[in-house]
């Protein structure tokens, strides 16, 4: 964290940092707790204990700017600017939620801001995010894309081709490996040859850096720098942000895997307590720090109970965007 | 009219709608040195590296890319070389191309065009001879097209370059030499979903596509020498299909044979079977009948490739017998 968060623009920047990581954490915890009233209807894959990666990468993005992530993405996707309340309406497959009840927590997408998907699939949104920027470049447009991964991602063949596939066409792509040291129930170490995402990047002459990824400012700001760099021109570049998955793989998942007391210890890393201690040195009162978490708690549960009484989509709809060619729905095909 | 080959008739097709459309771009292996095939030649100097894009040998990443690109509004133009070697890139195209507009609700969509040369090639063997079109039938979300003649090799490939739709374009490599008539006209198309009547007949339908739209096409000469007379229905598409097109013409002729070269077991064939048979059994003088390839690989040595072709002669043979000596 930097040493000295008493200036204004950084107590400032702090706050705001507090007040999104809080709306994150609020989230998913509600989400958690619609799986539990069994409302939530899929798989759901928290990122308690993460929320600084996706705060800390987007505080740098624009809303023209691309974002692709994973099924660990409700924070990825808040943090790009998506509407809570339509995210909770596609968790809970009502009408209206950001794909209309089709997708559902892996598949959220908002191209209004942007996001062009959570994926179900590991390491899929690599090529696709090699892809989007290869057409940024090809239409010499000015906003870059930034994908989102998890370090189980490295191990897959998509990671090779979309790295190398940016490297070779110089393509204004930021590669963020968000390292929360599990791939579902296995480490990720033990299945992983080599030293790991930064080194693997390198090898494509990709430059990357590493970060703490439970602190907040250090990822805001190597973020900034690769970044920089991207906005000239000069290529992909790639971040590892090294962070811990707080809660289990899916909201269904104890994650019994691990001992309680590793898991402890990192609860005490938690990135929204380190984000709040920083604020405290700097004179923000306990009274404050409180109401940002209720503030987000209350938008949360206001989003919950609207998106509960939000209907289904009528079944019809099941068959609607399929294509427009050959239409399920057409009779003369 | 030109006189031009089914390959340059797809050349031409690709630089006309690059012509037309800015956005449109095609990416793949050797492209800048006109393609394995010599589908892209002459395309570079005219468009330029960065719309006629080499690509390294990563197909998920040629086809992952074009889904991104597509997204990001621009019309990629995916080349795989071979259908064998697409299938490093199936999750590319099911999971991703395929499902992304539906997935999302609508948000986005994914108008690109995956060709895939398809089809048995003197001792290609294995690994470069298969016709796996019934695969992506069966998926929602994509079209697959298999054109047959340089005309509509030049028609139907515009037609998917304007689609929304992601579109699995199957070119026959046996028929890249084809010469044929083709249309000069930058706007001729040739519609997704209609079928070509080939020929007309009274006595058997026979639906084929591809490269077996020609085999079929000298049984059903054959067969007239010998009396009977066929009608062939070339689907061009297979999906969507022309079912009224078939189904029309069997009510006509109360006799369907389908026809392909890819494997007979789940192949598309069966598709046409069921739906005529669940449409007018009782109108049937005879049993469907469905010629494709036994379920065995494709191999090398030609005694052992021929095993797997379907030849006018057996076609014409099957349709005598559904005929009968009346
Ligand atoms: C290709 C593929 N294989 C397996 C899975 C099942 N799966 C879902 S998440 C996951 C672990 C991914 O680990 P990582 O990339 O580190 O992301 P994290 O879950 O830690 O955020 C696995 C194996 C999948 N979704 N896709
Ligand atoms: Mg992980």
């Amino acid at each position: 964290m930097v040493e000295d968060a008493r200036s204004n623009s950084d107590v400032e920047r702090l706050r705001r940092h507090h007040r999104l990581m809080w709306r994150i954490r609020a989230f998913e915890e509600q989400a958690l707790r619609g799986l539990d009233e069994k409302v939530v209807l899929g798989a759901i894959h928290p990122s308690i204990g993460q929320e600084a990666v996706a705060a800390g990468v987007c505080a740098n993005l624009a809303c023209e700017d691309i974002l692709l992530s994973t099924h660990r993405g409700h924070g990825h996707t808040l943090a790009k600017g998506a509407e809570p309340l339509a995210m909770m309406r596609e968790l809970l497959g009502r009408e209206d939620g950001n794909c209309g009840g089709k997708g559902g927590s892996m598949h959220i997408a908002d191209f209004s801001v942007g996001m062009l998907g959570a994926n179900g699939v590991v390491a899929a949104n690599i090529v696709i995010a090699a892809g989007a920027a290869h057409a940024v470049k090809l239409r010499q447009e000015a906003r870059v894309v930034c994908c989102i991964f998890g370090d189980g991602a490295i191990n897959r063949g998509p990671f090779l081709e979309g790295l190398n596939w940016a490297a070779v066409f110089r393509l204004p792509v930021l590669f963020v490996c968000e390292d929360n040291a599990f791939a579902a129930t296995t480490r990720t170490a033990a299945m992983t040859g080599g030293e790991g995402p930064i080194v693997r990047a390198r090898a494509f002459g990709i430059p990357g850096v590493e970060v703490d990824g439970n602190d907040v400012l250090a990822v805001e700001s190597a973020v900034a720098e690769l970044l920089g760099a991207l906005r000239t021109g000069d290529g992909p570049r790639f971040l590892c942000a090294r962070t811990y998955r707080l809660t289990g793989h899916t909201g269904a998942d104890p994650a019994t895997y691990r001992p309680k007391a590793e898991v402890e210890a990192r609860w005490k890393e938690d990135p929204i307590a380190r984000v709040a201690a920083h604020l405290r040195l700097a004179g923000v009162p306990e009274t404050e720090l409180a109401a940002d978490a209720e503030t987000g708690q209350a938008e949360m549960r206001r989003a919950y109970q609207q998106a509960v009484a939000t209907p289904y989509p009528r079944a019809a709809h099941a068959y609607a965007d399929v294509q427009d060619v050959g239409d399920p729905r057409a009779e003369a095909y | 009219m030109a006189r031009l080959t089914y390959l340059d008739a797809g050349r031409v097709a690709l630089a006309e709608e690059m012509r037309r459309d800015p956005t449109v771009w095609a990416l793949g292996e050797d492209l800048g040195r006109g393609g394995v095939f010599g589908q892209y030649r002459g395309l570079t100097e005219e468009f330029g590296p960065d719309r006629i894009c080499d690509a390294p040998i990563s197909e998920a990443c040629i086809l992952g890319a074009a889904v991104g690109a597509a997204m990001m509004g621009t019309r990629p133009v995916v080349e795989m070389r071979f259908s064998d070697f697409a299938l490093c890139a199936v999750d590319e195209l099911v999971n991703q191309a395929a499902k992304a507009r539906y997935m999302f609700g609508g948000q986005s969509r994914v108008p690109v065009v995956v060709r895939e040369p398809v089809g048995m090639w003197r001792s290609s063997a294995a690994q470069h001879s298969q016709s796996l079109e019934a695969w992506y039938v069966h998926i929602p979300g994509l079209v697959v097209v298999c054109p047959s003649t340089p005309a509509d090799n030049k028609g139907l490939l515009k037609s998917a370059v304007r689609c929304d739709d992601p579109v699995v374009y199957m070119e026959h490599k046996s028929l890249w030499p084809l010469e044929g008539e083709v249309p000069d006209d930058p706007d001729f198309m040739v519609p997704l979903g209609q079928a070509r009547i080939v020929r007309e007949g009274r006595d058997v339908t026979i639906v084929s596509w591809s490269q077996q739209v020609n085999i079929a096409a000298e049984a059903a000469a054959k067969l007239a020498d010998a009396g009977i007379s066929a009608e062939l229905i070339d689907l061009r598409t297979l999906w969507p299909w022309d079912k009224p097109a078939v189904l029309a013409s069997v009510r006509k002729t109360r006799r369907l044979i389908v026809t392909h070269e890819a494997v007979s077991v789940a192949g598309f064939g069966a598709e046409v079977a069921a739906t005529v048979a669940e449409r007018l059994h009782g109108d049937l003088r005879a049993p469907v009948r469905r010629l494709g390839a036994p379920r065995i690989p494709v191999s090398y040595a030609p005694t052992l490739e021929d095993e797997v072709r379907v030849t006018a002669d057996g076609i014409a043979a099957t349709a005598r017998e559904m005929v009968g000596p009346g």
